[in-house]
């Protein structure tokens, strides 16, 4: 399973005077929520008998190996990170988790939906498409069983369920399961799992971002509007100054 | 130079979301083509080749197709990849869903949620849950897309006459199949689409209040329903009700927020509204610092007042 380490999800995030990026100095890191879930659900396979062994895997500076251990203080066996500077995009990530894949057999690949950092959704589905293995986006449900995963999906407009042949990639959504919370016990062991740390290069992976991000500015504010009295004054703005209703 | 927009159906009805698409599509090339790929799809091909602005609509129709499952989905869109600069599908589940996998394999990057086309290689999308807003550039041969429907007003459905090309499909590799669907069943208009949205959050305090008074608020208003994350964890609604980061992206003209404090992930879903008007007892409350017009108050007493008022 791989976790990203993002800017922690109460943090309002500020965007720099010189407009290239967001400002994420001193600012609280997370683990990203959505991999958190995931690596929930992987230490509940794990528990039903169905996981033997769980590698957590996170690219990325070297402060990620915080992000690594909290996931094996939540129960992962052990944990790789792929260090580097460099900007990781998520065409990137899917070359580099492909190639740990294949490494580790892994046979069923747990990542978050999305990252709340960039929002971009995408990794999970790239890995599985350069993996040629198939796909169950959106998790809220996970079954396990004759060589088969079953996923039950957050579609619009409610759930889909879609059957998997394994190796597959199950990508997760808020409503899987609720992480449980890291005891200090976990977490004085999880200092004495392995955590090997390796370079994109030990992989032959070509890990050039793709999108060069011109500017990032603050979106345009909403001009700020009026308190209303009562239901009768609020039934009258909308009927004869904004015409909505 | 020519841009493909892949519609979004359900084998009978096509997708509001796919007209959002063709409007961004035709701002990245002249020559707009939409696949309209699934199981027995004539009539959604014959309605999309009206659309005026479509230059060929290319019709992909075998069994298999008929869920939109992302492998066998990503195949036909491969097949013909080639012959475009431009990937698009609107950012709803099935574009998210198999979009990325089409730009792995194009070995390209894909730009998600795009809210704006600031140059054939260049968009706008936001990031940070919309608190900031991104302008990427690619120099990847072809840029795969998904648009964020509520930054594109949608194109007509008719006046066009567009050819439509039937195409054999490419094999399904067999590795995912369709066990089921369990959709929630309304008369009322889609989220996404609907013109009024009516949302409840935890204020509401259960599943029976949020029937009792957002239900026939929004009946009343032929609105859609809404809620808040915590109105959803709490259970008071079922998943797909959500509006948020990562549940709809919503953008009505008129937004009505009852019981909804305001958290950043739930903004995120909705501030691009025309009109938002919050309800919520808390006058303090952040869902304030957006809306056009606030009324503090005890929802249970105003939202039956505000359904009575409104004839």
């Amino acid at each position: 399973m791989a976790v990203k380490r993002v800017v922690d999800y109460n943090v309002k995030v500020r965007v720099k005077s010189d407009h290239s990026g967001v400002d994420i100095a001193n600012v609280k890191m997370s683990m990203n929520p959505f991999d958190e879930i995931a690596i929930e659900e992987a230490v509940r396979l794990k528990e039903a008998g169905i996981a033997s062994e769980i590698v957590a895997v996170s690219a990325g500076p070297a402060q990620c190996q915080e992000t690594l251990r909290t996931a094996l203080a939540i129960g992962a066996d052990k944990a790789i990170l792929v260090e580097t500077d460099v900007e990781l995009q998520p065409l990137a990530v899917a070359k580099i988790l492909k190639a740990l894949c294949e490494k580790e057999q892994a046979q069923i690949v747990l990542l978050g939906k999305q990252a709340i950092d960039d929002d971009s959704n995408q990794t999970g589905q790239m890995l599985a498409s350069l993996m040629d293995i198939p796909q169950g986006t959106f998790a809220s449900k996970v079954v396990v069983a004759d060589g088969k995963v079953s996923v039950t999906r957050e579609v619009d407009g409610g759930l889909e369920t879609v059957q998997l042949s394994l190796p597959a990639v199950v990508t997760t959504d808020l409503r899987l399961n609720e992480p449980r919370y890291v005891t200090l016990p976990n977490i004085m062991k999880a200092k004495k799992k392995p955590l090997d740390i390796i370079k994109p290069e030990d992989l032959s992976v070509d890990i050039t971002p793709r999108l060069k991000t011109i500017k990032v500015e603050e979106p345009p504010k909403r001009s700020a509007g009026i308190m209303v009295a009562d239901v009768a004054a609020l039934v009258d703005k909308l009927k004869n100054e904004a015409k909505v209703i | 130079m020519a841009a493909l927009v892949i519609a979004e159906h359900d084998n009978h009805v096509l997708k509001g979301a796919t007209l959002n698409t063709i409007a961004a599509a035709t701002q990245c090339s002249s020559e707009v083509d939409v696949l309209v790929a699934g199981s027995g799809v004539d009539a959604v091909a014959q309605l999309v080749s009206q659309i005026p602005g479509v230059r060929k609509v290319i019709q992909i129709d075998v069994p298999y197709l008929a869920d939109q499952l992302a492998e066998p989905l990503a195949a036909q869109i491969l097949s013909i990849a080639k012959n475009y600069t431009h990937l698009l599908a609107p950012a709803t589940a099935n574009g998210k869903n198999v979009m990325p996998r089409v730009a792995a394999k194009l070995d390209v990057a894909q730009f998600s949620d795009i809210t704006k086309v600031v140059s054939e290689d260049t968009f706008e999308r936001p990031i940070y849950a919309g608190n900031a807003i991104a302008t990427v550039q690619s120099s990847d041969p072809i840029k795969v897309i998904t648009v964020r429907t509520t930054g594109f007003d949608p194109v007509a459905l008719t006046g066009g006459s567009a050819d439509i090309e039937k195409m054999t499909a490419q094999a399904d590799g067999g590795k995912s199949s369709f066990v089921g669907r369990e959709l929630n069943q309304s008369d009322r208009p889609e989220l996404t689409s609907a013109r009024i949205i009516v949302s409840g959050g935890r204020g509401l305090g259960s599943s029976e209040k949020y029937q009792e008074l957002i239900a026939p608020l929004a009946d009343k208003l032929g609105a859609a329903l809404g809620a808040s994350r915590a109105a959803v964890d709490a259970g008071y609604v079922p998943n797909d009700y959500q509006v948020g980061q990562t549940g709809k992206i919503v953008a009505p003209d008129l937004y009505i927020a009852v019981g909804i404090s305001g958290a950043i992930q739930h903004l995120a879903g909705m501030k691009d509204s025309k009109v938002i008007v919050a309800i919520n007892k808390d006058p303090d409350a952040p869902i304030f610092s957006v809306a056009d017009y606030g009324l503090v108050a005890d929802l249970f007493t105003a939202v039956p007042e505000l359904t009575k008022a409104i004839s």
